[in-house]
């Protein structure tokens, strides 16, 4: 601990203190609006945190590990101090407010234990750090429930193992790494609101489901349930083994008259494999597995819509980007497959397209995943926390190379509660055009029209699909080239 | 799906709750320090769910019943300078003092020396004379635990398997052997239970067993748990009940009607005379979830005064040790915490089984002599289901709405969530020949967890090697 000097910073080590990365954000956020104080991070002292503090002038004692709460504050006045640290008790305390009712019961510390008294139906979520999610998962299987992995970060040896005890039990996993799920009409993780209906979805991909949960509503198409089995599912060290399970409960479910496959670039023997399983299924399975040469999200939605006898609308747009300004096209993403989905549009039409977050400042185009597991370890997800993508997109604002920006904006629940108003501020300041991609349905909690409304008004051009989008960035660049 | 139980970011939760859909939400900690990799290596382990399910159920199908008192000589087959010590194995270097003052007077007992202070020369030159932990020869020891050859010992047995374990007969409180007293008066009582007291319940067992059956221990157990006893520092119910299965047999022996009298007033008088069986009776059970390759099950939990050890089912025999703790309680007289020793005795066991420290919340009349309160020990009962894997039905705990106790300490969970168990103990004085100082609570050293763990870690990966 450092006693803080005049004008100085005050930073403390809270050994065996814990709390989990987004209540520790609000706590931070709770504490910088605080007078008298200039910066302040609380979080845990994980590498990437560390790396966070230092960058910010932090000095943390090297003796920090990863269990380790720092409390970091900047004071204009030193005076400031036991105020500030009031504050940061306050906060504490009210994020680890629980929910009224059965206090004199202290809550159950395993999900082994809290399972015990659970209705033999009751779904496991799991959203520990990665390296710690195997095992709250394995308490899951063990007592015979269902699990959403919802935490990135998870070595994928502990995916395999707990696919292959899944598949033992007959249990199903969904993720690593999954954000999105419907089950029995109920959203899980960062999940849009929709109607009950025909379509059953199985995904390997969160932002890949929810863009078609987004087109499958507008088109008036209910999903009756959406099952997320991770992005490495179709890999050919996973085989496929959630997605197997996932498509045999939607083919046991009567609701489901048309299930889908939706995927990142999966491993082609894999792929192959699926193609088979999903042949003998009672149930017609639609393959929207993402690739080069292969349909983007939004045609297989018109595929989809088309095999269900529903005609085809037009996919909305609101506002017009202006003429691209620089040569570069620049994408800043928080979904990974929408990323990727723009990424292989943009390659077809551009050839190289870089994926790294140095690529952002580089001299060719860029599509940067802002949700990569390289850029969570330690850290809320971007669809929670805009802080890291914020300060890049003013960054990439500001370089003349760059012609045209897209983005995406998620909507749900799980996810903030209004993120077009912290994103219109920096867009309004723009002189890049800047296309937006709006998923969300007509039901989510954060009002898909007056989203795309306040994203209009400060000047970018906003769309329903991910697909268009990027081909609309495309064009304004080719009129530059 | 009606319910979901929420492990991680609340945000996910009242995203749950926004669809009106019941959450249950996980009070998540960081495990134990460095034990992140070994958990996932154990937990991941495809023998382990299996493999503790069936060291619970073995657990749970076994009943003690008193099948004998004999001699440790015939029963242990335990040899003249042979002398048996609670807890992990140690020497007479490391010995503490309660476990050096209870050898000292065994070694008088059996006529090794004249006065016990010359059993300190025998013992240091270490010639004809050995140690041997109780729980290598199916017997558990209280605090020192010291048998010797003449010692009597209850004999329990699991009529399915015929496997028995062992229990010396209980002496009482204050200035005896087992906390390490050796004064004169101790050995007089030590000599008149080899004399008279082990031979009328020799007999009286006998006749019972052979007349009405044996008498079912874990029987008690289950009701003595409903009668304010936990079975480890209040035994009261349980010696009474079992007074009332033996004394027409101790009545009708043919035995001097004094010695009758004198029996049945020693044990009637000594509210802890069933804590001797209650121990083995909780061996046996455990004894039968030892050696199942995978399981995280503890099988025991004991100390010798000073280190404290565990041995758990899917790791054969091996002791994993730490430095014993101070107890936290209450003193007799003027005692404070310096003359206290380190923890000691193989009583664990009954904490191990899921009753003593573990069923503190039936036992309200003892809870403020081991330093807490009627909450505290709701509390307790209750945070003790977080480490275990099961209830245990039969013993089931009336004002927790007659909930099972936790039953079945794992590893895992204990680095999991850094819960250890809760003992309840007597506090031994620290310097030889003192006895008891006082009573209070006491947890296992930490570390020891995350070595068996280590452990379990190990013969996963070379099993999945091999």
């Amino acid at each position: 601990m450092t006693d803080p000097s005049p004008g100085t910073t005050h930073v403390e080590l809270r050994a065996g203190a814990y709390a989990d990365s987004v209540a520790l954000l609000q706590v931070s956020r709770t504490v910088q609006g605080l007078d008298g104080v200039e910066a302040a991070q609380v979080a845990m002292a994980t590498e990437l945190n560390v790396d966070v503090l230092t960058s910010m002038g932090f000095e943390v004692p090297p003796t920090a590990t990863p269990n380790d709460m720092v409390v970091a504050i900047r004071l204009a006045d030193p005076a400031a101090l036991d105020a500030a640290l009031a504050g940061v008790e306050e906060a504490l305390k009210n994020a680890s407010r629980r929910s009224e009712g059965g206090a004199e019961l202290a809550p159950h510390r395993t999900t082994a234990a809290a399972l015990r008294e659970a209705d033999p139906d009751a779904v496991v979520l799991v959203s520990v750090a990665g390296q710690h999610a195997l095992v709250e998962a394995m308490d899951a299987l063990d007592a015979g429930h269902d699990v959403m992995i919802f935490s990135d970060n998870v070595p994928l040896e502990h995916e395999v193992a707990l696919k292959r005890a899944a598949a033992d039990r007959g249990r199903l996993v969904m993720g690593p790494d999954c954000g999105t799920a419907v089950v029995d009409g109920v959203g899980l993780g960062f999940a849009n609101v929709v109607q009950p209906g025909p379509v059953g979805i199985v995904a390997a991909s969160g932002t890949g489901c929810q863009q078609l949960l987004a087109l499958l509503d507008h088109a008036g198409v209910g999903v009756s349930s959406a099952l997320g089995v991770g992005g490495r599912d179709l890999s050919a060290e996973v085989g496929g083994l959630s997605a197997r399970e996932a498509l045999r409960r939607l083919d046991t479910d009567p609701a489901v008259e048309l299930a889908v496959l939706v995927s990142k670039p999966p491993a082609a023997s894999v792929a192959a494999e699926l193609e088979k399983y999903a042949a003998d299924l009672a149930t017609p399975v639609e393959l929207a597995l993402l690739g080069a040469d292969q349909p983007d999200l939004t045609e297989s939605a018109e595929r989809i819509l088309t095999r269900l006898g529903v005609p085809v609308p037009e996919w909305p747009v609101v506002g017009t980007a202006g003429p691209a300004t620089g040569k570069l096209l620049r994408g800043l993403f928080v979904g990974g497959t929408l990323a990727g989905e723009s990424t292989l549009v943009a390659r077809a039409a551009l050839g190289t397209v870089g994926t790294e977050l140095g690529d952002l400042t580089g001299p060719g185009h860029a599509i940067v995943d802002f949700g990569d597991d390289s850029l969570t370890a330690g850290r809320a997800h971007p669809m929670i926390d805009p802080t890291l993508r914020l300060d890049r997109l003013a960054q990439v604002a500001a370089d003349p190379a760059t012609g045209v920006i897209v983005l995406d904006v998620v909507l749900g629940h799980g996810a903030e509660a209004d993120p077009a108003s912290l994103l219109a501020p920096a867009l309004a300041e723009l002189s890049v055009p800047v296309i937006v991609t709006v998923v969300g349905t007509s039901s989510d909690p954060q009002g898909l029209d007056r989203q795309v409304q306040v994203l209009a008004e400060a000047g970018a051009e906003v769309h329903l699909s991910n697909a268009r989008a990027t081909r609309r960035a495309l064009e304004l660049l080719g009129s530059n080239a | 799906m009606s319910t979901v139980v929420n492990v991680g970011t609340d945000l996910l939760a009242e995203g749950v709750e926004a669809q009106a859909v019941d959450v249950v939400r996980v009070d998540w900690r960081p495990p134990m320090p460095g034990t992140d990799t070994d958990l996932a290596t154990v937990v991941a382990d495809p023998l382990r769910h299996e493999a503790n399910q069936r060291a619970v159920a073995a657990m749970l199908g076994v009943t003690a019943r008193l099948v004998d008192v004999a001699p440790a000589s015939e029963v242990l087959g335990l040899e003249r300078g042979q002398f048996l010590h609670a807890g992990p194995p140690i020497d007479w270097e490391r010995a503490s003092g309660p476990l050096r003052g209870a050898l000292m007077g065994g070694a008088a007992l059996e006529g090794l020396v004249e006065d016990p202070e010359d059993a300190v020369a025998l013992f240091e030159s270490g010639a004809n004379v050995s140690l041997e932990p109780c729980h290598h020869r199916s017997a558990v020891g209280p605090m020192a635990g010291v048998v010797t050859p003449s010692m009597w010992m209850f004999v329990l047995e699991d009529t399915e398997t015929g496997r028995r374990t062992y229990c010396s007969l209980n002496e009482g409180l204050g200035k005896v052997l087992r906390y390490g007293a050796y004064g004169p008066d101790v050995l007089t009582r030590l000599r008149w239970m080899r004399d008279v007291l082990g031979p009328l319940l020799q007999s009286a067992v006998r006749s019972t067993r052979d007349a009405a059956g044996p008498v079912d221990v874990t029987g008690i157990l289950t009701q003595m748990l409903q009668m304010g006893d936990e079975a480890h520092n209040r035994n009261r119910a349980g010696t009474l009940m079992m007074m009332r299965d033996l004394s027409p047999a101790m009545v009708t022996s043919g035995f001097d009607t004094a010695d009758v009298a004198e029996s049945m007033r020693f044990i009637g008088g000594n509210d802890h005379f069933f804590l001797n069986l209650a121990m083995p009776a909780c061996k046996l059970a455990l004894d039968a979830a030892r050696g199942i390759e995978g399981s995280t099950m503890v099988v025991a939990m004991a100390r010798n005064g000073t280190d404290f050890g565990i041995q758990v089912a899917g790791t054969g025999d091996e002791w994993f040790t730490g430095p014993a703790q101070l107890a936290d309680g209450l003193f007799l007289g003027s005692y404070g915490p310096e003359d206290a020793n380190p923890d000691i005795g193989d009583s664990a066991i009954t904490e191990t089984a899921g009753i003593g420290g573990f069923a503190m919340a039936t036992a309200p009349a003892i809870v403020r002599l081991v330093g807490g309160t009627v909450p505290d020990a709701l509390a307790t009962t209750r945070r003790m289901h977080e480490i275990t894997l099961g209830e245990n039905p039969r013993w089931s705990i009336p004002v927790l709405d007659f909930q099972g106790t936790a039953t079945g300490i794992d590893v895992t969970r204990v680095c999991r969530t850094g819960i250890l168990p809760q003992i309840n103990t007597g506090m031994a004085g620290r310097v030889a020949g003192v006895g008891q100082v006082g009573a209070g609570l006491v947890t296992p050293p930490a570390e020891i967890f995350p070595q068996a763990l280590a452990r379990l870690a190990e013969r996963t990966r070379e099993r999945a090697g091999a």
